[in-house]
């Protein structure tokens, strides 16, 4: 069995092209081998990536050269230890796996293997219409499914200039901000798993089932909903839509309380979060890590405010900064994020605008099921729009919105055709990963559970 | 605080690198002997931090629109940079040849390009010169080729499992 060898056949070579080579084929192993994707022995290790696995890497503002020389491998062999974590691990939220080496208790340096959720999304994106792509990116980030069909969808639309309506917005704006709640409480319980507190877990699993359970009856799915499309959503929110929005709201907000009795003042949390896995932010920063993790660590830089996108310029809210970047700033700032969540689906209550749900642009929305039957028109614009689709003229966007968990971007590139030439999602967990070396550096191993814990990656959106 | 004018103004090493404006994004174009220059300078006049490093293959789309002085070229290094002071960002877009697919990493000046680098590495074949550790991040180390680019078929290869036994 072998595979297809495109690169032996880009290269117009017939003796690579000729299966069951294996001298070529060892040739063609050994030319983009790149080495070990595992932590290796330090004496075995390059002197920069050496420091980037002791998190060294500071670019300092007055010099930008690295100092691989600061990288200490002076340890021997023999006096630290290669401890392997994960993949298959309950800590590591998925299937990330985790290499340390450490001297007794202390991490020295670390290094996240990962890809083993690896499904080539980016490459099915370039095989699916514009019209099929959201049922594939909604599937990355599993936990905010509604953000990743929405900086795609805007991305879209930014290509064919399209204009929404208010109420397609404000719906968007009610299903994002009701997905980071119900992120952010499954993050409050697997967090609260992972430092041992038993309770968090059913509690946070609770929350995020009222809000799924909305999501359910508003798009038909708990997960992977595919219904911000591009042109606006699948589908108008359903009668006593506000009932169940503030019934969510209402449980939700009352049983942060709860969180707050459980967690926010106990002795042995605080102690397990406080002062652990603290980084200067300009490290963050020059690491390009978002979210939580960058405002926990006191920088104010929310998409929602910075560059509002749908409506933020027109609900009110805060947006939550930590003062000491440890783990309990965190969480602190994912619970206050939560609150001010509710803050705006609460103004959305109150603005939600009448109107269309999506665009009645023709060449982007198809038309109502009940046209097709009497007018021949709508029969050619749906033909058109399932069998063809939606055709942006050339060109390339990057789209940004602030997901639960930072920055997701989505940067395409049409070549006119009814497929994108090029899709590739900005995942915020995949680059947030970059930090942990440094955020583990000099920690205790049992530190290493509550730090991966509180830069919440999900697996789904780091491998995609 | 607002954009104030074209960047062309107060970075010098701007000058003479083709520009463009892509649906209201500044994008700039310039060489790969250029590129980390452009970029180290963007780095001190504000845009701390890389968001986004991607690959893209224009295998089927050659004739895609470019400024004048820009010869295209199969592969394209997508720098997206950000300035969290100004909020502005800024593209880079950085020919890479297809017979020379190398270009110099952005590691010392944005070390958060890292894993971004290795994974144009890994899914579209694109080397990045002195990069600390440029092995593959997504797909398993011993794969053969790169699958995002634009002549790797799909729907027919085979899923790879290591000295997994012949068909049942």
């Amino acid at each position: 069995m072998r595979q297809a060898d495109p690169d032996a056949r880009a290269a117009g070579d017939p003796e690579v092209a000729e299966p069951g080579d294996l001298a070529a084929r060892a040739r063609l192993v050994a030319e983009t081998d790149e080495g070990s994707q595992q932590l290796v022995r330090s004496d075995e290790t390059g002197r920069t990536e050496l420091l980037i696995e002791q998190g060294g890497v500071l670019r300092i503002p007055e010099s930008d050269a690295l100092d691989p020389d600061a990288a200490d491998a002076t340890f021997g062999a023999g006096e630290t230890m290669i401890l392997n974590v994960g993949p298959q691990h309950p800590s590591t939220h998925g299937v990330l796996r985790m290499m340390v080496e450490l001297q007794g208790e202390r991490v020295l340096r670390s290094k996240p293997v990962i890809g083993y959720l690896h499904t080539g999304m980016e490459k099915t994106g370039e095989q699916l219409t514009y019209v099929q792509g959201a049922t594939n990116v909604t599937r990355m980030d599993y936990l905010s499914p509604l953000h990743n069909e929405l900086v795609y969808s805007l991305a879209v639309e930014k290509l064919l200039g399209v204009e929404i309506p208010p109420r397609a917005t404000w719906i968007r704006m009610l299903m994002c901000e009701l997905n980071r709640i119900s992120s952010h409480v499954m993050w409050a319980a697997t967090n609260g798993m992972d430092l041992a507190s038993t309770s968090m877990m059913i509690f946070g699993i609770r929350e995020r089932d009222l809000v799924l359970q909305f999501f359910e009856k508003v798009t038909g799915l708990r997960m992977n909903h595919n219904y911000i499309r591009p042109g606006g959503v699948a589908a108008d929110l359903p009668d006593g839509w506000e009932d169940d929005v503030e019934a969510v709201v209402d449980t939700v907000g009352a049983r942060l309380g709860d969180y707050d009795n459980l967690l926010t003042g106990q002795p042995i949390f605080r102690e397990r979060t406080e002062g652990v896995g603290v980084v200067p932010a300009e490290l963050l920063v020059a690491l390009s890590a978002t979210g939580p993790l960058l405002r926990a660590a006191g920088v104010p830089w929310d998409l929602r405010r910075a560059t509002p996108y749908l409506a933020y310029s027109e609900v009110d809210f805060d947006v939550i900064v930590g003062s000491a970047g440890d783990c309990f700033d965190r969480y602190a700032v994912r619970l206050n994020e939560v609150r001010e969540s509710i803050r705006i689906v609460r103004q959305i209550l109150e603005k939600m605008p009448p109107g269309d749900y999506r665009t009645q642009d023709k060449k982007v929305t198809p038309p109502p099921r009940a046209r097709i039957d009497e007018s021949m028109e709508a029969l050619i614009h749906h033909f058109k729009l399932f069998t063809g689709g939606i055709e942006p003229p050339e060109g390339e966007v990057y789209v940004a919105v602030e997901s639960p968990r930072g920055e997701l971007g989505c940067y395409l590139v049409s070549d006119g055709s009814n497929r994108p030439m090029r899709m590739h999602i900005r995942a915020p967990s995949f680059v947030n990963l970059q930090s942990v070396p440094a955020l583990l550096r000099g920690g205790l191993l049992a530190d290493m559970i509550a730090i991966l814990s509180s830069v919440d990656p999900v697996l789904g959106d780091v491998d995609r | 605080m607002a954009p104030s004018g074209p960047l062309v103004w107060r970075v010098a090493e701007l000058d003479g690198v083709p520009a463009a404006d892509s649906l209201g994004d500044e994008v700039f174009f310039p060489t790969r002997a250029r590129y980390i220059e452009v970029a180290t300078a963007l780095c001190r006049a504000g845009f701390v931090t890389c968001s986004d490093l991607c690959a893209v293959d224009y295998l089927t789309h050659p004739d895609r629109a470019l400024p004048e002085a820009v010869r295209p070229e199969r592969f394209e290094v997508v720098v997206n940079l950000l300035s969290h002071a100004e909020v502005r960002r800024a593209r880079l877009r950085v020919m890479v040849p297809e017979d020379d697919p190398v270009c110099p990493t952005l590691f010392s000046v944005y070390p958060g390009t890292e894993n971004m680098e290795r994974e144009a590495y890994d899914l579209m074949g694109i080397r990045f010169v002195g990069h600390p550790d440029p092995s593959r991040i997504l797909l398993p180390q011993d794969w053969e080729g790169h699958p995002l680019r634009r002549d790797y078929g799909t729907g027919r290869v085979p899923v790879q499992f290591k000295e997994a036994p012949g068909p049942r």
